[in-house]
């Protein structure tokens, strides 16, 4: 794979900046010979057709949305609509300076206060922040609101945070963040809340508990309103993960089931694209006691217009630099005003419609652990589709027939899991296909089994030593050596 | 397998070789295939002092982290810094040349918890 | 509903397969007295044309004809063509985090480019591949600090942004570090008599929120072994010797001048990057060069066991999604103006910005608050009340920053101005007769 510094260099290409038009004074009269730079600029010169064939040439060994299939659970990838990438180009929004005067950035403010409004309903809860930038972005504030709040009422014994064993890696790391210890509850059979064992774990050093819902196997948790109430008798709080809120969506509100704090993955449920990695958005919605709280500046609204109120002496303070990642919340904003409550309502339906499609068809092929009602994802375990045949060489295999592998190896719980997610934006006809594609794969398992190992056959490269990578890291570009690594 | 009988497991799929106030310490087998290549091996210094059950160790494979628990409170007095350069050597010889570090505990009675090959087959059996 | 492909009679058919007989069955699993406390937000659905009508109008009532001098972090650069229109390839925005890296070669490629170019750029030896943004790329710094020396302080200094200081101040408050300030001297550097001693860590930024260049030389050697932390503006690291070249531990700072949209704060892109003995304490995802099966070169994810996914509540950081559009269009920008082009640019930020800087000097009353060398930002003195000129200057069609940020670092009558390429003599030669002229 040739990298930007292995395309053959020009000098000094230019073209891109008009000369300077001010009298030149020199670089090392301006800066002095100290604070000059000595030290080299190891960047290729490139003209423009180079540099446009070179990330052309890398995207299309990319696979996103619009290539195919890519049931990926938990992270619900979904089609991002075109009409989002317009309205967050639209010069009013892009060219926006921050640090604007208030005065000038009125239809900024007012998207902001709007959105904040729509997601308060959606979440059914008393007050929400745009500030954080991502999911976990957002589990380390609502951590922080849980620390401020404790911290506030005086109580220093609550320094542990409950945790089921399916959560996602991110929530024990968001809670370590606020200085919390996480404390594991078993799930039951059933792959749900064992609510004896969150019984003989709530105490007064209990802060709360992070629950996502429903939760990573797909499951709704049936007893959540007898959970939130055990975790708030006891004085703590309940976070929602809101990763899975794709399944619930213009259905039901998680304010209603006792969240004290709820994250929104925007890039997840409001359709703003992944982009490799993100920049995504977590807003959070709090619960009344929360309130104070929340991150500041807020934007509110007066007679005479937005603004952005920073009188909150109990806030947490800020979580970045300026007002949450506006231009994703531009797209969220766009969609959720094209849905409207039917169109909310309808991705759910259709969100757990297909899963649900899905996991009756597949079970039949690949062991279904948790085989009842799932919402808009399910687990599956690769272990005994045959003796030497793993989840991963499924995956990969799947690579060869086009569709984008589902998340593997999560959750903890499930061994060989592959965890699967449509999404509502999947047509049965693509479902039928991947039903069709993963039974070709597990009887290929039996008879060939080489074909998996050694899957992908088909891709830009095959499959790829990460053992090499983790041992011997090479993280920059080897100037100077003309050889690959060994 | 069968696992080495002068050896002691824990469930944690520790395997320890006492001679007399010294355990030998590493991970077993089973424990070494399920990381996968092992890329990586955090050490403690040597005279490092452990309660039984601390977190005296670290295993890494590219996708896993395995902690490596005392089986007994004591002292560490080796450790085998070639798995610094050649940390796969635990994947190739888990119960020999991969061995991990040397404690020099207080109380064998505190291994009596640990169990023998045998009990340890049948653990693994019952997966 | 647009972006549904099943129809009824899919519905129909996958109903009867799963054996259910409508989809509100397939709801029963959320509890009663949930859905029945259930209300909607009171929207009715609209087209595609009727949405982007409202929010046109929206963007509209955001004024961006003022001639821009706002800075602080964040600039008005020229962002070349080429970059939005390879940016919008599906490809490469519809993409999910490089879990698979066979069907993500493009992404982990373009992580390793970007990699090498905060590299280079800093002087560091390894560089993830991005955080949300410069603030909280700091903020981890700090923790990172921390977890290496665990002296539960950390000095930071009294001219840091203030965008910078509040997240650093939450992040430390919830990890329990205390933060202590450096003081600034007259000429606006840092005062090194001034650092604490036994910190984890020594924060500098360069430049600094006056836009003043702290000197860096001799400043590792003065703090012990606190780690040094250098918050820089990477744009002015093409004319600067870099921070790696003076011994700093960690260097962060804001991408945004990189080729990306002001976009009214967010999304920016944090840069984050360290020596190669603290890889496992660093945060965030790498792409690291491997080969395939058959030998031939390809990236990968690298060194996830200090992650979330994997290490969990003793990962080095919770980061997961990070910036990573936001970083291919910084690596694009950087394939497109080169090292010379970057030069170039950086040259034009300089000289204009002094040229403004002279040309305000020049007027009774006006003076450079601070004497020390500077990259594109500056602050001045006004002869009357800083709210007086600022009114003025807006009235007149230039976009500053407001006062009060200043006034409350205790700089009365003092004002800020960010130069860039984009900014012509014509603009700049205005601003100078406005404030020069009387009222």
């Amino acid at each position: 794979m040739t990298t930007i510094f292995d395309c053959r260099c020009g000098e000094g290409i230019g073209g891109l900046f008009p000369p300077l038009d001010v009298p030149e004074r020199g670089v090392d009269r301006l800066l002095g010979e100290h604070l000059a730079r000595k030290v080299p600029l190891r960047m290729p010169d490139l003209s423009e057709p180079q540099v446009a064939r070179h990330y052309t040439k890398l995207s299309k060994m990319n696979f996103g949305v619009d290539d195919g299939f890519y049931p990926l659970g938990s992270c619900t990838m979904k089609y991002n609509p075109k009409l989002n990438e317009e309205m967050a180009a639209l010069q009013g929004f892009a060219d926006l300076h921050p640090r604007s005067n208030v005065s000038a950035s009125q239809g900024a403010l007012e998207l902001l206060f709007e959105l904040t409004g729509l997601l308060r309903g959606i979440a059914g809860m008393a007050d929400v922040s745009l500030q954080p930038v991502a999911g976990a972005h957002g589990e380390m504030t609502g951590m922080f609101l849980f620390k401020k709040h404790f911290e506030t009422r005086g109580d220093d014994k609550r320094t542990r945070i409950l945790l089921p064993d399916t959560a996602h890696g991110t929530n024990p790391a968001s809670a370590a963040m606020a200085g919390f210890s996480v404390t594991e509850i078993a799930s039951d059979p059933a792959g749900t809340i064992d609510l004896d064992a969150l019984d003989a774990a709530l105490d007064d050093t209990v802060a709360g508990i992070m629950l996502t819902v429903p939760n990573t196997l797909g499951i709704f948790e049936t007893n959540i309103l007898q959970v939130t109430e055990k975790v708030h008798q006891a004085g703590g709080l309940c976070y929602f993960d809101g990763a899975n809120l794709n399944s619930f969506l213009g259905k039901a509100r998680p304010g209603d089931m006792g969240a004290d704090v709820f994250h929104f993955n925007l890039h997840k449920t409001m359709s703003t694209p992944h982009g490799g990695g993100g920049p995504g958005a977590g807003p959070i919605a709090v619960s009344d006691v929360l309130v104070e709280y929340l991150p500041v500046p807020r934007v509110v609204r007066a007679q005479d217009g937005f603004s952005l109120d920073w009188d909150h002496p109990r806030s947490v303070g800020c979580v970045h630099s300026f007002y949450g990642n506006f231009l994703v919340a531009v797209k969220a904003f766009a969609y959720i005003l094209q849905l409207g409550d039917e169109g909310l309502r309808e991705v759910a339906e259709n969100a757990v419609l297909n899963a649900n499609y899905l996991q009756q068809r597949l079970k039949k092929t690949i062991p279904l652990p948790y085989d009842g009602l799932c919402k808009h994802e399910f687990v599956l375990s690769g272990k005994g589709i045959a003796a030497d045949v793993s989840t991963l060489d499924i995956a990969k295999r799947m690579i060869d027939y086009g569709v984008h592998p589902p998340t593997v190896y999560f959750p903890l719980t499930v061994r060989e899991a592959l965890m699967i997610e449509p999404t509502e934006t999947e047509s049965k006809a693509t479902l039928d296909r991947f039903a069709e594609i993963l039974e070709r794969i597990a009887d290929e398992a039996k008879r060939a089994p080489e074909l998996l190992h050694e899957a992908p056959h088909n891709a830009p490269v095959r499959r790829l030593d990460q053992t090499q990578a983790a041992k011997h890291p090479v993280l920059t570009y080897p100037f100077g050596d003309s050889e690959t690594p060994a | 397998m069968a696992y080495p009988t002068e050896c002691r497991y824990t469930k944690d799929h520790e395997w320890v070789k006492l001679d007399g106030k010294r355990a030998r310490v590493g991970i077993t087998e089973h424990a070494q295939a399920e990381l996968g290549d092992i890329v990586f091996v955090e050490l403690p210094a040597i005279g490092t002092s452990v309660q039984k059950g601390d977190n005296v160790a670290t295993v890494e494979s590219v996708k896993a982290v395995g902690d490596v628990f005392s089986p007994a409170t004591g002292t560490v007095v080796e450790i085998n810094d070639h798995l610094e350069d050649a940390p796969e050597v635990i994947n190739a010889s888990p119960h020999e040349d991969g061995w991990i570090l040397v404690l020099e505990i207080e109380d064998p009675d505190e291994l009596g918890d640990a169990m023998d090959a045998a009990a340890y087959e049948a653990f693994l059996a019952e997966g | 509903m647009r972006y549904i492909p099943n129809t009824s009679e899919d519905r129909r058919e996958m109903l009867a397969s799963i054996g259910v007989p409508s989809v509100e069955a397939l709801f029963s699993d959320i509890p009663g007295d949930v859905r029945r406390r259930f209300e909607p937000i009171g929207l009715a659905a609209r087209s595609e044309m009727d949405v982007a009508g409202t929010l046109a109008a929206m963007a509209g009532r955001n004024r961006q004809d003022g001639v821009c001098l706002l800075g602080g972090g964040i600039y008005d650069h020229y962002v070349p063509s080429v970059v939005r229109h390879l940016l919008s390839r599906s490809e490469f925005f519809t993409a999910y985090t490089p879990y698979q890296p066979e069907v993500s070669q493009g992404t982990l490629t373009a992580m390793f480019e970007f990699q090498t170019y905060v590299c280079e750029l800093t002087g560091m030896e390894i560089a993830n591949a991005s955080m949300y943004d410069g603030a909280t790329a700091l903020a981890e710094a700090v923790l990172m600090a921390e977890r290496i020396r665990g002296r539960g302080m950390v000095a930071v200094p009294a001219s840091l942004f203030a965008t910078l200081r509040h997240v650093v101040d939450t992040y430390s408050w919830a990890a329990d570090i205390e933060i202590r300030e450096i003081p600034y001297g007259e000429d606006g550097t840092l005062d090194p008599s001034g650092i604490p001693e036994g910190a984890s860590a020594v924060v500098v930024q360069s430049p600094n929120a006056f836009g003043v260049l702290e000197p860096l030389d001799g400043l590792k050697d003065r703090i012990g072994d606190a780690l040094l932390i250098v918050s820089v503006h990477p744009l002015s690291l093409a004319l600067i010797e870099p921070p790696g070249a003076f011994g700093a531990d960690i260097v962060v700072g804001e991408g945004q001048p990189l080729g990306l949209p002001m976009g009214f704060g967010g999304p920016l892109l944090g840069l984050f990057a360290t020596r190669k003995e603290h890889l496992r304490q660093m945060p965030g995802r790498v792409s690291g060069r491997t080969v395939d099966a058959d030998g031939h070169v390809g990236y990968t994810m690298a060194a996830q066991t200090r992650e979330q996914h994997i290490r969990r509540q003793r990962a080095t950081s919770n980061i997961c999604t990070n910036s990573a559009l936001c970083a291919l269009a910084a690596t694009v920008y950087l394939a497109s103006v080169g090292a010379s082009g970057l030069r170039e640019v950086a040259t034009l930020n300089l000289e204009k910005a002094h040229y403004l800087a002279d040309g305000i000097a020049s007027l009774a009353g006006f003076e450079r608050t601070f004497s020390g060398a500077f990259f594109n930002e500056f602050v001045v003195t006004t002869p009357e009340s800083a709210s007086h000129v600022h009114e003025r200057l807006t009235r007149a069609g230039f976009a500053v920053e407001a006062p009060d940020g200043l006034r409350e670092r205790g700089l009365d009558n003092a004002l800020r101005f960010a130069v860039t390429e984009t900014r012509t003599k014509a603009e700049l030669d205005r601003l100078i007769d406005t404030l020069g002229g009387a009222e």
